[in-house]
C-alpha cells in the first residue's frame, strides 16, 4: 500500500451515490454462513466485504485475514428511513423552509445578512452554531413564503422520527419519509449554507436513508464459542433484522398489500434502522438479544467510558504488565518491589545477544523455563522459537551473536509500579525487581504514602520496560529515590509511618539504657557494627560494671557524620505561640530536637523527624547529602525502629481505654454534667427571654450556637481530664502524641466522651415534629435530645445515643462518597485543561502554540521539590547556620 | 457616544495595570522571543482596560500581589 499524507479531514453526510460507490457488495440475504460452513454470497458475512476466517481470501482485495482491512457493503432500503441522529435537524429544516418551493423562509435582506454572518464566523474559524440557530428561529416565524407566497403549515415533531403537519383548521397529516425527502430535495444549493452545511458534502436529503451502508465483517466479527457454535456480533444481528423486514416490506408492496400493513412494516423498518444506530433512544424500547440483554449498537460502541473514544483510543490496554495484591516487606529496599516468581516467569525482557553477554545468556537459556530462564528466542534468521523442555539445551548450544532472547524478569531489572487512582506523578514510580516466592507484590511500607496504598487488599500494577531508552529514563526520572521529595509541598513524601514512628519514639524517649548485646542486636542488621563510646555503666547484681548505651546514642549511629540540625517535633506544645518562652533543651516533652556532629543531643524522634509528609531529618539529609544518603537513612531508620519495637513489643487493647474510677467521676461531674447544666441554664434564659442575640443571628440561632459551643467544650474538657489519667506509657497516647497513628480526639471518644453528633454543622434536628425521637418531649432542647452522646465508646451508648450517632455517622459516609466523585471529576477536567503546558528554558510556562501562560513558573520560578518547603530560601536556617542563634518559632 | 464608566483602577483589590509604550513592548517581545499574539490576552471590555483607555493591540503590564513571589509581573495583549 502506498503511503499517503493527510492533508485534511472532511466531515459530511454520505450520499446514496457515495455509499453505492464505496460498496463492495450488495447485501440481500439475511443469513451468514451456509450449510457447508462457508459464508453465503450476498449475505451479511460476505467474502467480498472482508474475511474473518483463517485461510480464506478476500474476493475484493485478495488479502488474507489480517491483511484485508474489510470493505463496506450496502443494503438498498425498500423505502426511505429517517436517520435518528439527524431527526431533530430534519425537523428544524422542515420548519424553516417553504413546503412548496423549498426555499428558506427568509426575506432577501435577512438571508444576505445571515449568510454574511456565517461567512464571517468561518473566516475566524469560529463556531457557526449560534448564527445557524438564529436562522432557524427567524425562518420558522414566517408563515408565508416570501418567494412563492405559499401559506406554510405548522410542523410538529413527533419524537423520535415522526413529523406531523398541522394546518389552520388543526387538521393533522403525518409526513412519511418519502414526503420529507421530497421537500428536502427541493431546497436550492444556495440556501444550504444557512443551515451551516456545505451542499457539496452534505445535502439535507441525505439525512434520509435510502441506501444503508453495511460495515465490513472485520468491524463486527463473529466469535466461535467453545461448543463450536458461532455467535454473531450485535451489529450483525441488527442488520439481519433490517434485511428481513426490508424483504417483507418489498414482498408486501409488490403483492399490493393494503396501505395499513405497508405503513406498519415501514414503521417496523424505521424502528430497526433507528436502533441500529442508537439503541438508547428515549421513548422507544431498546432492541434486545434473545437472552433479554439490550443490543450494543453503533452509538453504544462509541459512547461513554468504555466506548471507542474514551475506552479504546484515549485509554489502551498494554502488554508486559502484571497486577496483583500488595503486601508489606520491611526487609526489602524502598526502591525495590517483590515480584512473585510466577509473574517473573511470564514477563520477559528482550536482550540482543552480543559477544559480551553471550555466555551469560547461554546459561540463562540452559535453564529453559526454570526461573531465571527464557521464554522465546529469535534466531539470527529472524525465526521465533519457543523455549521448551525439550529444546532449551539445544538452543543454548546453538546460541550465537545476533540472536534475540526474551528472558525472564530477574533481580535488578527496572519496572514501573503503579497504584490507581494515579492522582499525581508519584503514583507511578520505577522500582527494582526482586523475585520472591508467593503470589503478591511486596512493597516496603515507607513507600506507601506516595501511592496512598495500604495492605487491606489493595492491588497494584507493574509494567516491564522494553527498551534501553525507557529503562534509562525511568532510572533517571522515575526512580523512587528521585521522588523522595514531593513536588507538591517540598517535603519528603516517603518516610516512616505508623510503627516506624512509634519505634523510634520509644527508642529515643527519655534515657533508655541498652546493654551491649541488645544495642548490637538492633544495629548489626543495618550493618552498623561500631557502637561508639558507651554513655556510662551501671553495676550489675553480681557487682560488675556493665557499660550501657542510650537510645538517643543508638539513633545517632544511623545519622550521617557531622550532621547538625535543630527543630521542634510534633510533641511541641507551641509555648511561643502562647506567649511563653521555649525551654529548648530543657523541654519537659523533649520536643526540641538538637542534632550535633551526627549525634542526637536532645529531643525525641517523632513524626516531624522521620514521618512522611513532615520528615525534617529526611529533608535535611536529602538536601545536604543527596538522594542515596536519604534513601539509606529511610531504610536504616525503618529497620532500627522495627528492631527496637520488637524488643519491647507494642500493643493496644480494650484495657488501654480504662480510666480509674475517680477519673470517670471527674469527667462526669466536671465535663458532662457541668455542660449539660449550662445548656439547661441557657435554655431557661432563652425561655425567659433573657438571652441576647449575637450580631447577625436570630435568638434561636444564638441559643443553638451557644449550646453547640458549650457541648463542644464538654468533650474537650472530658478529653483533657482523660489525658491526665492516661500517661505517655499508654499506647494510644503514645501513638497520638508521636504522630504515628490516631489523634487525642479518637482516644477521647473511646475513653471519655463521644460528644455532640451533628448534621450539616448543626445539632441533630430531624425526625419528628419538634423532636428527634419519640423518647423525648416535643420542643425539648436539652443536650441529650439533640444528639449529645455523653458516654464513651468503651462504656457503650444508650439506645437513643446510638441512634443519633448513626444519624451523624451517615452524613459523614455520604459526604466522603460525594466528595471523592466530585473531586475526581474536577481533577479530570483540570488535567485535561493543563496537560499540554510546559515550562520552557526561559522559565515561562507555555502551551503548545507557544502562547505564554505564566511569565515565570508559579510567579517565582521555584520547583517545590527542590526548594526549602516551597520557599526560595529558608532564611532562618541560613542565619542560624552561620551565627548559631535560633531565630523564629 | 461613550458611556461614563467608573474606573476601578486604584482600588486596593485591583492589580496595577500600566499601558506599555511601543519600545517597551518590543523589548518584552524580544526578551521572550515571542510574537504579540503569543501574549496572554485581556478583553477591551475588561473594566481595568476600559478604565485606562487602552485600545485593541495595546499591551498592558500588570503587577500582581503573589503569595509565592511577593510581586509578580504579567503582560497582556488587549483584544476584542
Amino acid at each position: 500500500m502506498r503511503l499517503k499524507r493527510i492533508k485534511g479531514i472532511k466531515f459530511g453526510l454520505l450520499s446514496p451515490k457515495e455509499i453505492r460507490k464505496m460498496s463492495a457488495s450488495k447485501i440481500i440475504t439475511p443469513d451468514t454462513y451456509g450449510e457447508d460452513g462457508f459464508p453465503i454470497e450476498l449475505g451479511l458475512v460476505n467474502q467480498r466485504i472482508g474475511v474473518i476466517d483463517p485461510g480464506l481470501r478476500c474476493k475484493t482485495c485478495g488479502g488474507r485475514m489480517g491483511e484485508c482491512p474489510g470493505h463496506f457493503g450496502h443494503i438498498e432500503l425498500a423505502a426511505p428511513i429517517i436517520h435518528v441522529g439527524y431527526a431533530k435537524m430534519i425537523y428544524r429544516i422542515l420548519a424553516a423552509t417553504c413546503r412548496r418551493c423549498g426555499k428558506v423562509l427568509l426575506g432577501e435582506e435577512a438571508r444576505a445578512k445571515f449568510l454574511d454572518g456565517i461567512e464571517q464566523q468561518k473566516e475566524k474559524q469560529a463556531d457557526v452554531g449560534d448564527v445557524v440557530k438564529l436562522v432557524f428561529k427567524e425562518a420558522a416565524k414566517n408563515d408565508v413564503c416570501p418567494f412563492c407566497d405559499e401559506i406554510q403549515k405548522r410542523i410538529k415533531y413527533d419524537k423520535p422520527t415522526g413529523y406531523i403537519e398541522i394546518d389552520k383548521e388543526d387538521k393533522e397529516r403525518r409526513l412519511m419519509p418519502t414526503d420529507v425527502r421530497e421537500r428536502l430535495e427541493k431546497i436550492p444549493d444556495d440556501d444550504i449554507p444557512l443551515f451551516g452545511m456545505d451542499p457539496k458534502n452534505a445535502r439535507p436529503e441525505w439525512m434520509i436513508i435510502t441506501v444503508l451502508p453495511v460495515p465490513p465483517v472485520t468491524a463486527r466479527p463473529s466469535i466461535t464459542l467453545e461448543s463450536g457454535q458461532r455467535s454473531e456480533d450485535d451489529l450483525t444481528h441488527k442488520l439481519v433484522d433490517i434485511i428481513r423486514i426490508n424483504q417483507r416490506f418489498m414482498e408486501n408492496r409488490d403483492a399490493g398489500a393494503p396501505q395499513l400493513i405497508i405503513e406498519d412494516l415501514w414503521e417496523l423498518l424505521q424502528y430497526h434502522v433507528s436502533t441500529y444506530f442508537n439503541n438508547e433512544i428515549p421513548s422507544i424500547p431498546p432492541a434486545r438479544h434473545r437472552s433479554g440483554r439490550p443490543l450494543k449498537t453503533m452509538t453504544q460502541r462509541l459512547k461513554g467510558k468504555e466506548g471507542r473514544f474514551r475506552g479504546s483510543l484515549s485509554g489502551k490496554r498494554v502488554n508486559f504488565s502484571a497486577r496483583t495484591v500488595i503486601s508489606p516487606d520491611p526487609e526489602i529496599e524502598i526502591d525495590e518491589v517483590g515480584v512473585p516468581k510466577d509473574i517473573a516467569k511470564e514477563l520477559t525482557i528482550n536482550v540482543n545477544v552480543i559477544e559480551r553477554n553471550l555466555e551469560a545468556i547461554r546459561e540463562t537459556l540452559k535453564r529453559g523455563s526454570e526461573h531465571p530462564g527464557a521464554n522465546y528466542v529469535r534466531r539470527s534468521d529472524d525465526k521465533k522459537v519457543k523455549v521448551t523442555e525439550t529444546n532449551h539445551e539445544l538452543l543454548a548450544e546453538e546460541l550465537g551473536v545476533g540472536w534475540k532472547v526474551e528472558r525472564h524478569l530477574q533481580d535488578g531489572d527496572i519496572v514501573l509500579f503503579n497504584r490507581q487512582p494515579s492522582l499525581h506523578r508519584l503514583s507511578i514510580m520505577a522500582h527494582y525487581v526482586r523475585v520472591m516466592p508467593g503470589r503478591t507484590f511486596r512493597l516496603n511500607p515507607t513507600v506507601c504514602p506516595p501511592y496512598n496504598a495500604d495492605y487491606d487488599g489493595d492491588e497494584m500494577n507493574m509494567h516491564v520496560l522494553q527498551t534501553e531508552e525507557a529503562r534509562a529514563e525511568a532510572k533517571i526520572l522515575m526512580a523512587v529515590k528521585r521522588n523522595i521529595m514531593s513536588p507538591r509541598f517540598g517535603r519528603p513524601i516517603i518516610g516512616g509511618i505508623h510503627d516506624y514512628i512509634t519505634g523510634l519514639f520509644i527508642l529515643t524517649w527519655g534515657e533508655k539504657r541498652f546493654e551491649k548485646e541488645k544495642a548490637q542486636d538492633m544495629l548489626h542488621k543495618i550493618n552498623i557494627h561500631d557502637l561508639g563510646e558507651p554513655a556510662g555503666s551501671f553495676e550489675s547484681s553480681s557487682g560488675i560494671q556493665v557499660p550501657y548505651w542510650t537510645g538517643k546514642q543508638l539513633f545517632g549511629r544511623i545519622l550521617p557524620k557531622q550532621m547538625d540540625l535543630q527543630f521542634r517535633g510534633v510533641v511541641c506544645e507551641k509555648c511561643i505561640e502562647r506567649g511563653e518562652k521555649c525551654k529548648k533543651e530543657n523541654c519537659p516533652r523533649e520536643a526540641y530536637v538538637v542534632i550535633k556532629g551526627g549525634d542526637l543531643v536532645c529531643g525525641v524522634i517523632d513524626e516531624m523527624a522521620i514521618g512522611s509528609f513532615k520528615g525534617k531529618i529526611i529533608e535535611h539529609i536529602f538536601r545536604l547529602y543527596g538522594e542515596d544518603e536519604a534513601k539509606k537513612f529511610i531504610t536504616d531508620s525503618a529497620r532500627l525502629a522495627i528492631n527496637c519495637i520488637k524488643q519491647s513489643g507494642f500493643s493496644f487493647g480494650i484495657s488501654d481505654e480504662d480510666i480509674p474510677k475517680e477519673g470517670k467521676a471527674q469527667i462526669r461531674e466536671e465535663a458532662v454534667y457541668a455542660a449539660e447544666h449550662k445548656v439547661e441554664e441557657l435554655i431557661r434564659a432563652y425561655d425567659a427571654e433573657e438571652l441576647e442575640a449575637l450580631p447577625g443571628r436570630s435568638l434561636e440561632e444564638t441559643l443553638e450556637l451557644l449550646i453547640m459551643q458549650e457541648l463542644g467544650r464538654a468533650r474537650d474538657d472530658a478529653g483533657d481530664i482523660a489525658e491526665r489519667y492516661l500517661g505517655i506509657e499508654n499506647a494510644a497516647v503514645l501513638m497520638a502524641k508521636s504522630g504515628a497513628r490516631g489523634s487525642m480526639l479518637n482516644l477521647t471518644q473511646m475513653a471519655a466522651c463521644v460528644g455532640q453528633q451533628s448534621v450539616r454543622g448543626e445539632r441533630i434536628n430531624r425526625g419528628y415534629q419538634g423532636r428527634t425521637l419519640p423518647h423525648f418531649k416535643s420542643g425539648d432542647r436539652r443536650a441529650e435530645a439533640h444528639g449529645f452522646v455523653r458516654a464513651s465508646f468503651k462504656d457503650g451508648l444508650t439506645a437513643t445515643e446510638y441512634f443519633l450517632h448513626a444519624v451523624g455517622g451517615r452524613e459523614a459516609l455520604v459526604d466522603t462518597a460525594v466528595r471523592t466523585s466530585q473531586s475526581g471529576y474536577f481533577q479530570r477536567r483540570l488535567i485535561n485543561a493543563l496537560q499540554d503546558l510546559e515550562v520552557k528554558n526561559d522559565g515561562t510556562v507555555r502551551e503548545t502554540r507557544g502562547t505564554v501562560v505564566q511569565f515565570k513558573y508559579g510567579d517565582d520560578g521555584v520547583d517545590p521539590s527542590k526548594s526549602e518547603c516551597g520557599k526560595v530560601v529558608d532564611i532562618d536556617e541560613i542565619i542560624s547556620d552561620i551565627v548559631e542563634v535560633d531565630v523564629g518559632a | 457616544m461613550k458611556k461614563e464608566t467608573l474606573s476601578i483602577l486604584g482600588h486596593e483589590l485591583v492589580s496595577e495595570h500600566i499601558l506599555m509604550d511601543e519600545s517597551e513592548v518590543k523589548e518584552l517581545l524580544d526578551k521572550y522571543k515571542i510574537r504579540k499574539v503569543q501574549l496572554p490576552k485581556i478583553k477591551v471590555s475588561d473594566p481595568a482596560i476600559n478604565g485606562m483607555g487602552a485600545e485593541v493591540g495595546d499591551v498592558v503590564k500588570i503587577t500582581r500581589q503573589s503569595r509565592t513571589a511577593g510581586k509578580a509581573l504579567s503582560f497582556r495583549l488587549v483584544m476584542e
